[in-house]
């Protein structure tokens, strides 16, 4: 079997955690032109098999880079420091301890529909994802310091999904409002 | 200038060779066929001129099926044996279908999809539509006068895998080759979108008879990309004429009405919508079998209001797209308006509103989908022109996903990733020395497995015995470009594998559908094989030419053994190819195609590098100012 480029290659992108997003696009329309079984709609099976193959691959590539989280994430695993989010659930104490002020400020917020403070909570997750992002550029771009990164991704994690928890707070309190 | 001279894959290797393909727009009111014909996408008229086949078929008595408007005059006399609406039907359940007991038909409850007892005998919607598309394919070929290489069929966006698979064997039982299931929205922005060259984001808003789709797409120099998809495959033109049907039986005191009479006043009702389009009130008279009377005035705000909550649920339905495509109303370029429903002024308004801005309804809404189809058909069937290249990324638009503990479930595909998408997740045994695992695959967005639909069960057995929690269940799923889902599990440790191709539960096999194509052509035996034969060897034609075209260009990328190989199976299969042993064809076919997976790989490959190359060619010309 030919041996399948890692998805930075198959894009023919440096294997960095700053992307050009712009190319990257370009390269996934260019890749998709093709390799999407459209193309092969005629040609034999063997041709319509592998296209199939390679165009769930360049999908499959194009939303693990498209997403800064999921190309940390692919980044580590390159590295051979898998993110193992279930198994390893170590944070920082003061992290954790963050953690729970949010939380705690999130529950108070919807039972009481204080959409103010659900705001507030949606701009300071805004801040800590720019943040963290940060940090995992440097760590990967600069330091090379997988371990490091693989433990803000799990913080980044947590972030995104406490993020969207606050969002559909703020939207449960919209949609109360307009009805 | 190109390093690397490569096929183009998709063009004719004979450019003079203009291979007949047609888009078909299978409505739950109206079908249409349209093809491309000198470059120019044109709607296929019938002997009388009409563009129209109404989505009406009559069985009678004598075997005889009548399609279209001789079938429209017979609905409100024969309403039992003539089937209007029958994409409703398609993949659905008895339980599935809303106002069932307003259709005047002999439903029997069979399991995935219901059937019909007709005149001429139970037949399945799957058959009803076959029918529909059986008299667009003899206009087609009448029109164009050949056979078709095949068919892009359109489905709603938001309809599921059981509602895609009923459609594509519907278009095999009509005999067409398939080339490309695709969604009616994305067809009107092909159409919409290479005639006025439009660029940026735009919206399709597809209200039609029996269904409502919205899709967000991308629209960049070459590339029709769907951000996000969503919409009511049962909410359409129809449920507004529902609500005035009731409103006309409340407000006249109808006694229970017979399947004849309900059918007349559903078709009173529907004129008085389509008037309201254009006049402010409307008369509505009808006078019924019983001798009871239909008399009522209806006025556009009366109308308006009655369907407002309608209106509503198409909206509630855009925001959610806007949403998951990480848009906002203001961030759309243009919405496009698809589907004859959108004719109605309230309706145009309100999307208006929406979006805060006027919609586009400089285009015919009743042909742009069988034109966007044809267009894609042209293209799929190898006609591409130089230049005139483009490609479409389609989404799936309902995630699909697996029944756990509990009667949860566990999604393994989210809605609106783009097509064609495979994805795996890992399952373990629950009880110890567990030796099987039951799989029920489901696809909706909701927690519960009872809220979603129910897509197949099948059963991975042979374990061997493990403490609980210790197998290692892989199950995969693979959604090809036509959207229909593959589902494979594999016990990592022992290697015990299961698969299915998800096939709905109503189950046409492929010998079924082969079976029920031999009774309808009423074929012989011999005749049936000399086809078959004959399939074998234009099959073996393609792959010699293909294979010898790739050779040409890329023989470098296979070792000397691999070269030789390869050309020992060539010289087999180009003795036999011209020959009558059809099984003999199949063996030198297939071993050929075994061994050129893996070239077919590598020249996939390299037409990547080679593209990409170009790109950074193209950047590096863009930067500096000059063009060719």
């Amino acid at each position: 079997m030919l041996a399948l480029p890692d998805h930075f290659k198959l894009f023919d992108l440096p294997r960095r955690f700053e992307i050009n997003s712009l190319a990257l696009d370009t390269a996934y329309r260019t890749v998709q032109s093709q390799v999407h079984p459209d193309r092969f709609v005629t040609g034999t099976a063997a041709e319509s098999r592998v296209a199939m193959q390679w165009a769930t691959r360049a999908n499959e590539a194009y939303r693990t880079l498209k997403s800064p989280l999921k190309r940390a994430a692919y980044l580590c695993e390159l590295a051979g420091t898998p993110i193992e989010a279930e198994s390893n659930t170590a944070m920082p104490v003061d992290f954790l301890t963050q953690q729970m002020q949010w939380r705690e400020a999130l529950d108070d917020a919807r039972d009481s529909g204080d959409g103010a403070t659900l705001l507030r909570l949606s701009e300071t997750m805004e801040a800590e994802r720019a943040r963290i992002t940060g940090e995992i550029a440097h760590a990967l771009d600069v330091d090379a310091a997988y371990q490091s990164a693989a433990a803000r991704v799990r913080q980044l994690m947590f972030v995104e999904r406490f993020g969207n928890e606050v969002s559909s707070a703020i939207e449960t309190i919209r949609g109360h409002a307009s009805a | 200038m190109a390093l690397l001279q490569i096929a183009e894959p998709g063009q004719s290797t004979d450019p003079h060779r203009h291979r007949l393909a047609v888009g078909i727009d299978l409505g739950t009111t109206n079908s249409l066929v349209a093809t491309v014909r000198h470059s120019i996408p044109v709607v296929l008229a019938d002997e009388e001129g009409r563009l129209l086949l109404p989505s009406i078929v009559q069985f009678n008595a004598n075997g005889t099926t009548v399609v279209g408007y001789p079938a429209q005059k017979q609905q409100t006399i024969d309403a039992r044996n003539t089937v209007v609406s029958v994409k409703r039907l398609m993949g659905r359940g008895m339980d599935d279908v809303e106002h069932i007991e307003n259709m005047p038909y002999d439903f029997i409850d069979a399991p995935g999809m219901v059937q019909l007892r007709t005149a001429a005998g139970i037949r399945s919607p799957v058959e009803v539509s076959a029918e529909i598309l059986k008299v667009l394919r003899a206009r087609a070929e009448q029109s164009l006068g050949g056979d078709l290489v095949g068919a892009v069929i359109t489905v709603p966006a938001y309809f599921d895998d059981a509602q895609r698979q009923a459609t594509k064997d519907a278009a095999r039982l009509a005999g067409l080759n398939v080339l490309r299931l695709l969604s009616e929205p994305t067809a009107a922005a092909v159409a919409y979108g290479l005639d006025h060259g439009a660029q940026g984001v735009y919206a399709v808003y597809d209200l039609g008879g029996g269904t409502f789709d919205i899709s967000i797409l991308r629209l960049t120099k070459g590339v029709f990309e769907v951000l996000a998809t969503g919409g009511d495959s049962a909410l359409g033109g129809d449920d507004f004429d529902h609500r005035v049907f009731c409103w006309l039986v409340e407000r006249s005191r109808l006694l229970p009405l017979s399947a004849q009479d309900a059918r007349l006043v559903m078709v009173k009702a529907r004129d008085a919508k389509e008037r309201l389009s254009v006049e402010p009130e409307v008369q509505v008279n009808a006078v019924l079998s019983t001798g009871e009377l239909v008399d009522q005035t209806l006025t556009s705000p009366e109308f308006r209001q009655m369907t407002q909550a309608l209106v509503q649920k198409t909206l509630a339905a855009c925001r959610d797209a806007l949403s998951d495509a990480d848009l906002s109303n203001s961030q759309i370029d243009g919405i496009v308006m698809v589907g004859g429903a959108t004719r109605m002024p309230h309706v145009r308004q309100a999307v208006g509103a929406f979006f805060g801005q006027t919609p586009l309804t400089n285009i015919d809404p009743d042909t742009v989908v069988a034109l966007g189809a044809a267009i894609q058909a042209n293209l799929l069937a190898g006609n591409r022109a130089a230049g005139d290249d483009w490609l479409l990324l389609d989404v799936i638009p309902l995630s699909l996903g697996l029944e756990t503990m509990g009667g949860l479930v566990e999604k393994i595909i989210e809605r609106n990733s783009t097509i064609p998408v495979a994805r795996a997740q890992e399952f373990t045994t629950f009880k110890d020395g567990q030796t099987a695992i039951a799989l029920h695959v489901v696809q909706g967005e909701r927690e519960l497995v009872s809220d979603c639909r129910s897509l197949v069960r099948f059963e991975l057995r042979g374990l061997p015995p493990m403490v609980a929690g210790a197998a290692k269940v892989r199950v995969s799923f693979q959604v090809d470009a036509d959207g229909l889902l593959d589902v494979t599990a594999l016990e990592v440790n022992s290697g015990v594998q299961a698969s299915v191709v998800v096939k709905p539960s109503y189950g046409l096999a492929d010998e079924d559908i082969t079976r029920m194509l031999q009774d309808s052509f009423g074929a012989v035996d011999a005749d049936i094989r000399a086809r078959l034969l004959r399939d074998q060897q234009v099959d073996a034609q393609r792959l010699l030419e293909a294979t010898k075209a790739a050779l040409a260009t890329d023989a470098d990328l296979l070792s000397p053994d691999e070269q030789s190989n390869v050309n020992e199976l060539v010289a087999a299969l180009s003795a036999q190819a011209d020959g009558d042993d059809a099984a003999a064809i199949k063996r030198s076919v297939d071993a050929l195609a075994l061994a050129t997976d893996e070239f077919a790989a590598r020249r996939m490959d390299r037409s990547i590098r080679s593209a990409l190359a170009g790109r950074r060619v193209d950047d590096l010309a863009a930067v500096v100012g000059g063009s060719d």
